[in-house]
């Protein structure tokens, strides 16, 4: 590998210098002059005609300026989706879901708001609600859509959810509240089954998870003069935009999305949110308006799909994986959001890294009348994982071989394909495996009540390979990156800087990174599937080149010699005769006067090195050792062990911190986190009942490794990191506490009485109470 | 509804003293977030159970989030605002960002203070004096291992500094 001057450096991040003042701006610090606020009247009701809603009591409390329901936002596109434009910005004419937007009331203050809320009346027709996946697939069941929305709004969503023998159906408006199916096939499973030495089946259910970034979803809108301008806590600005022209029918460029630091998203704040019912405020009033939700509304506006999987897989005697067999049902809520491609990406990811010669995969999204879920970090693959990895591990068991062993036996090795025709994987998967093993082993118990698991899975990452960046070199030498990539702490700001910093050969505090600004910076049409990176990190190489072969053009035209006798040099240029010119000297000389600047342009798409999806896959691997206290059921992580395979580290430390902070997400839906649905409404929308990982659940031994190969598209053979090691917690946490008890689970989290009730044999829920 | 009830509190907040005429219901954060422009001070669960908005009133830690404005007339809060002296990080401050003990940052104002009060009444704290002392704080983004290194780190080098 290359020597690098700045890359690959463990630097010290500068946003969080900003971060640790109380200094860094995020969505919620922002506030305009003359900015008003808003409050959302919710649905208290599951699924209901709105047959009444009385604002006129609202309208007169001091300080409410307007109060907005569906028949005011008449002449709008009054819905907004990226794959299915279902979903309501005040619901028309029925509710489905708790929790709802049903009415807006804009007011002088926070507070005036709110007491405007509690003064708006609904009335209802209750209609009958399906609560489970189960009971909206039951024949008979109550439909939550009839209008066929019409199709998708993100044109390349079926190309990224595409793979031969994959078939998709776009289903809205069945009458079977089927949001969306995904089948993958090939190979013949009936004759694989059938000729098995062991076939293996099993069920689980993985939970329904709240990603708790911990910044809630807000955002501030100003319309006025034919544009809007949005400041909110989006992940993706682009998407945004696009639902907002939509909603307005303003054109693209009129429509300006800015995203200043947001306090987490993980997937969570990927795709609109709450942007829509800010910008209708402000359309309706004429000023700027701030909406921020709590806690319990930012539950109730997205989760992640709660999923209930069967898996059957046929092994040969040593343990060969013969053919596998996936039924998904993902619990999507009441609008589709980003729930298809999660979908998409479960089918792709159940079946795992391995070679499966027979595979039959049938997955549905279902609509229910539960809060709306999309994405979530590694979304389809923690869930595919749990039942995919925990059904190897049972069969392990069964043929009398260990984890280990029957993980090797079928691993793909790198080059070679998971899903046929797309990118073999480039990641060793049985040296990481190996790795992994290794640490456990050395600090294992081996004490009764412990146990080890092990999961490995492979996600089709990246997304859409659409990029671009914007690199200006100025008359002293530094330089402003431009980039539509959101900062959202993953440290994507700092890496660009870095990167940026090694192909201009500048300092890196010469760098200034400028993210997700629509009206002023570069195109990206996502901040997710671990891209930025590999994708934003090409785009940003590609700027530094063409800013770089201006500058050699520039200096030639300087010095009167041809392009080709200018030499390229750390921040500067040598001509003929060891002329050398700085890029500063280049600038000013070539306009003529102490000013102008240059500006590179990088693009990426589907072509070159990253013509083939995925543009990479993300892997991964890890292992951990639980202890399980017989009297409580309390589970304690022993030992928690991940490996990073991500090609080039950029930043050795932020990547050791993007996995340990994937992990630890992991080990929440594992051990503790789960919403719970109690009738209409959750039982547990508050971080009082929704338990996240706090410090002292930390791992006694954590081993966050990286390998470097060098075998990732991006820059210096990077690849993405920061989901891999959330997606096969789960199932390695299963796997253990099944080796600790003696019993396997099919649920997560496994809480302490679930293990309880593990261990002494009881079901794992509590179907009496 | 008529005009709402307004108390005045004066206070002494990062050293200096603020008199603000404020509604009863308001709280310590919206207090010191709307009307002193004191953004470092963070919201998320506002029901005192994620220590994002702990700051401290003499010397102890709050949850500005449930904690009334009000309370606070004839005392002494500090924020994150108030912990770099002259433009200097202050010993965590400097560890937190050498030890990437935060990512997001939106928790960080938080862990900063509690960490403050914890090497305040305990300079020489072990692993599990942080751990302990810092449960009621979540952070999603690191994985807190990070963190209790940062805090062993600041009291280490204080440590250092003050017998140097």
């Amino acid at each position: 590998m290359a020597e690098h001057r700045v890359a690959g450096q463990a630097v010290i991040r500068r946003d969080l210098l900003e971060k640790v003042t109380g200094g860094a701006a995020y969505t919620v610090d922002v506030v305009p002059q003359g900015c008003l606020h808003a409050k959302v009247v919710r649905s208290s009701r599951a699924h209901a005609l709105l047959t009444g809603i009385s604002t006129d009591e609202a309208r007169r409390a001091p300080g409410v300026v307007a109060v907005l329901t569906a028949d005011d936002l008449k002449g709008l596109f009054r819905r907004f989706g990226h794959i299915v434009p279902d979903h309501c910005i005040l619901a028309i004419d029925k509710v489905r879901y708790y929790g709802e937007p049903v009415a807006l009331v804009v007011a002088e203050s926070v507070l005036a708001a709110a007491d405007g809320a509690e003064l708006v009346e609904i009335e209802y027709e209750d209609l009958p609600a399906v609560m489970t996946a189960a009971a909206a697939l039951a024949p008979g069941a109550p439909r939550l859509h009839d209008e066929d929305y019409g199709a998708s709004g993100d044109e390349s969503f079926s190309e990224m959810a595409a793979t031969p023998g994959q078939n998709e159906h776009a289903d809205t408006a069945t009458a079977e509240n089927v949001a969306h199916r995904v089948d993958l096939e090939w190979g013949d499973v009936d004759a694989a089954l059938a000729d098995a030495a062991a076939v293996v089946e099993n069920s689980v259910e993985y939970p329904m998870l709240y990603a708790y970034a911990m910044e809630p979803y807000n955002a501030v809108a100003t319309y006025g003069d034919g544009s809007l301008h949005v400041v909110s806590t989006a992940q993706h600005p682009y998407m945004v935009r696009g639902d907002l022209a939509r909603v307005f029918g303003l054109p693209l460029a009129r429509v300006r999305v800015e995203v200043p630091y947001i306090g987490g998203g993980y997937g969570s704040k990927s795709y609109t949110k709450v942007e829509p019912l800010a910008a209708v405020g402000s359309w309706a009033t004429g000023r700027p308006v701030k909406l921020v939700l709590d806690v319990e509304e930012s539950i109730y506006t997205t989760r992640a799909d709660a999923a209930q999987i069967t898996v059957r897989s046929a092994f040969a005697a040593d343990g060969a994986i013969l053919a596998r067999e996936f039924e998904i049902v993902l619990d999507s809520g009441a609008y589709a959001d980003n729930s298809p491609l999660v979908l998409a990406k479960a089918v792709n990811r159940c079946f795992g890294p391995y070679r499966v010669p027979n595979l039959r995969v049938r997955g549905r999204s279902v609509y229910t009348n539960t809060s709306p879920a999309s994405s979530y970090r590694g979304f389809g693959a923690p869930q595919g994982a749990l039942a995919g990895e925990l059904n190897l591990d049972r069969a392990a068991e069964q043929l009398g071989i260990d984890a280990l062993q029957i993980r090797l036996r079928n691993l793909v090795r790198p080059g070679e394909e998971i899903l046929p025709g797309k990118r073999g994987i480039d990641a060793d998967l049985p040296a990481d495996l190996g790795m992994v093993h290794a640490s456990l082993e050395r600090d294992a118990h081996r004490s009764p009540y412990h146990g080890i698991g092990f999961g490995c899975t492979a996600s089709d990452a990246g997304a859409f390979p659409i990029s671009t960046a914007i690199v200006r070199i100025q008359t002293d030498g530094s330089a402003t990156v431009m980039s539509g990539s959101t900062e959202m702490g993953q440290g994507s700001r700092s890496v660009l800087a870095q990167l940026t910093a090694e192909e201009l050969g500048i300092p890196i505090d010469t760098v200034q990174v400028v993210q997700s600004d629509t009206a002023a910076g570069a195109y990206e049409r996502t901040t997710g599937a671990s891209r930025t990176t590999t994708l934003v990190g090409l785009a940003v190489q590609r700027a530094c080149a063409d800013a770089r072969a201006k500058v050699a053009e520039m200096a030639a035209e300087v010095l009167g010699c041809p392009v080709e006798a200018i030499t390229q040099l750390d921040g500067a240029v040598e001509g003929p005769g060891g002329a050398r010119l700085d890029f500063g000297d280049v600038i000013v000389r070539w306009f003529g006067g102490a000013a102008g600047e240059v500006t590179g342009v990088g693009t990426v798409r589907r072509d070159g090195v990253t013509a083939k999806m995925p543009p990479f896959w993300e892997v991964g691997v890890v292992g951990v050792e639980v202890g399980v206290d017989s009297d409580t059921g309390v589970v304690s992580v022993e030992q928690l062990v991940t490996v990073a395979d991500v090609g080039f580290a950029m930043n050795p430390k932020a990547v050791e911190g993007q996995d340990l902070g994937a992990a630890t997400q992991g080990l929440g839906g594992a051990l503790f986190e789960e919403l719970v649905y109690d009738g209409p409404q959750l039982l547990n929308p508050n971080v009082v009942e929704y338990r996240v990982p706090r410090m002292k659940d930390l791992a006694h031994k954590i081993d966050t490794m990286i390998v470097e190969r060098g075998d990732g598209v991006g820059p210096y053979g990077a690849k993405g990191a920061g989901e891999g090691a959330l997606n096969p917690i789960g199932p390695a946490v299963a796997s253990a506490v099944a080796r600790a008890t003696g019993r396997w689970p099919s649920r997560l989290p496994l809480t302490p009485e679930r293990v309880w009730r593990l261990m002494n044999d009881l079901p794992e829920i509590d179907d009496a109470g | 509804m008529t005009a709402e009830a307004r108390v005045t509190v004066t206070a002494d907040v990062n050293g200096v003293a603020v008199s603000e005429a404020v509604e009863t219901r308001l709280t310590l954060a919206q207090f010191l977030r709307e009307r002193l422009g004191l953004t470092g001070t963070k919201l998320s669960c506002e029901m005192q159970v994620c220590g994002v908005c702990s700051v401290l009133v003499d010397g102890e830690p709050v949850s500005a989030c449930t904690y009334l404005a009000a309370d606070v007339d004839g005392r002494r809060v500090e924020t994150v605002e108030g912990l770099a002296r002259g433009g200097a990080l202050d010993p965590l401050q400097q560890s937190f960002v050498e030890n990437f003990a935060l990512q997001c940052g939106f928790c960080t104002p938080g862990f900063l203070m509690m960490a403050t009060a914890l090497l305040r009444r305990n300079p020489d704290p072990t692993e599990d004096d942080v751990k302990e002392y810092l449960d009621g704080n979540i952070c999603r983004c690191t994985g807190y291992a990070p963190i209790v290194e940062a805090v062993l780190d600041a009291a280490r080098r204080t440590k250092a500094a003050d017998h140097g």
